[in-house]
């Protein structure tokens, strides 16, 4: 059994990483997960949230929001709307997108779908925690 | 026949052009290699992106379930043409080029009866079309202050097409843009965004493998295909982007010969001028000694 797979992280600018990984945790839409070589082919979503790769290099982690994430048995590819590594980010990109998500937040409640205004609560709450959990 | 100070005076204005030129292309040269990179930079998104799509629209297009953006409205009666041009002139045909196919398309839809909407993103699109269809203008997006093409961008036109669209404002979107095959060679291309067509890619490295989908294939179907919308709009500034530059270095490079070509004409007739001015006065000064 192979001990890494074939890891890609894209972003419609650039591409930000194609390592070798040993495990790599997605925070998928309906929850975060671990893929680790042979795991079965799933494609997911990805709710804004840290990516945590593992790889014998070392480990990385990157600020990733909207898009998905494909794992075959061989390799994953996360393709992100927009991607930041963790290093790099700052109050000023989490405050933009705790501003966008309160924006959607906000339309959200002018309309009358419930699940809707959920969905962009969760998504403002998720961003402050995010704020916290990177103790900016 | 035009005095010596005349020439002397042209000469000195094509040269002048001939340095404008020169470094124009120059600047093209440079702005061409940055948007290249780009370019390239955002191509494995693309295609990925397009992979994947083209395996769920596939399994899920069928049905009558699927994405109003996928199957389309039911009717194809209202066109919007989203038409990309750029933001400056001087740069050989590429304006133009893409206005005339957008033209084109136009004038084919309205010929069958349908209804066009005219959607423009750079300044000289709108211009060039502004004199046969300034009545099928539904908006425009400006990027002259845009320094450097963004994601962010093609997300704001995206919002803007999708915007429209659910409001039941058309029925198909079609962009309009330049692909760029090398500097001399930049092909006008129309490309269907909405409803989505996506070419058949996923004859890829991945067939056979069966996904699982978290959430279900239809949800995660209706979160991308806006997103493709967007991307299908970056791929296609970011080409308008390099083959705008590549126009406009081949123009410059054009521009910058044919100065070259009018100086040396013109250094000719300047010399020939001068030379008869000379023999002239010779022949006056022999023949007033000769008289004497």
């Amino acid at each position: 059994m192979a001990n890494t797979m074939q890891f890609d992280l894209v972003s419609p600018e650039r591409s930000l990483a194609s390592l070798e990984a040993t495990a790599v945790q997605i925070p998928g839409a309906d929850g975060d997960m671990t893929a680790m070589p042979d795991h079965a082919p799933t494609i997911t979503t990805l709710r804004p949230g840290i990516l945590k790769v593992e790889a014998p290099a070392g480990a990385s982690e990157y600020l990733v929001t909207g898009g998905f994430a494909q794992i075959n048995g061989d390799g994953l590819s996360v393709l992100a709307e927009k991607a930041i590594p963790v290093a790099e980010v700052t109050r000023s990109h989490l405050d933009d997108l705790i501003a966008d998500a309160r924006a959607s937040h906000e339309a959200a409640k002018a309309g009358d779908d419930q699940s809707v205004v959920d969905d962009a609560a969760k998504l403002l709450a998720d961003m402050e925690a995010l704020g916290t959990h990177m103790s900016l | 026949m035009p005095s010596l100070k005349d020439l002397k005076n042209r000469i000195e204005s094509v040269k002048s052009t001939r340095k404008i030129t020169k470094a124009m292309q120059m600047v093209a040269a440079a702005k061409l290699r940055r948007a290249q990179e780009s370019a390239e930079a955002s191509r494995p998104y693309a295609e990925r992106f397009n992979a994947v799509m083209a395996g769920l629209a596939a399994s899920v297009g069928g049905s009558d379930s699927a994405p109003k953006l996928l199957r389309g409205t039911g009717s194809d009666d209202v066109h919007l043409l989203v038409v990309m041009t750029a933001e400056r002139g001087l740069c050989g045909g590429f304006n133009a080029n893409i206005a005339k196919l957008a033209r084109a398309k136009a004038d084919e839809l309205r010929g069958k009866g349908k209804t066009v909407k005219v959607l423009t993103v750079g300044k000289k699109g709108r211009d060039a079309l502004k004199r046969d269809f300034a009545d099928l203008f539904v908006g425009h997006i400006d990027l002259s202050e845009v320094k450097r093409l963004g994601y962010s961008n093609a997300q704001d036109i995206a919002k803007d097409v999708l915007s429209r669209f659910d409001g039941g404002e058309f029925d198909v979107a079609t962009i309009f843009y330049s692909k760029f095959v090398n500097v001399v060679t930049q092909i006008p291309t129309a490309q269907q965004v909405i409803p989505a067509s996506f070419e058949d890619e996923a004859t890829g490295d991945d067939s056979g493998a069966v996904f699982d989908y978290e959430p279900s294939e239809e949800a995660i179907l209706a979160d991308l295909l806006p997103k493709g919308v967007a991307t299908a709009i970056f791929s296609a500034l970011l080409e308008n982007g390099a083959s705008e530059q590549g126009a406009r270095m081949s123009a410059m490079d054009n521009a910058t010969r044919n100065a070259g070509e009018m100086i040396d004409k013109l250094t000719i007739q300047f010399n020939r001028s001068r030379q008869a001015v000379i023999t002239n006065e010779l022949i006056e000064i022999i023949s007033g000694a000769e008289a004497l």
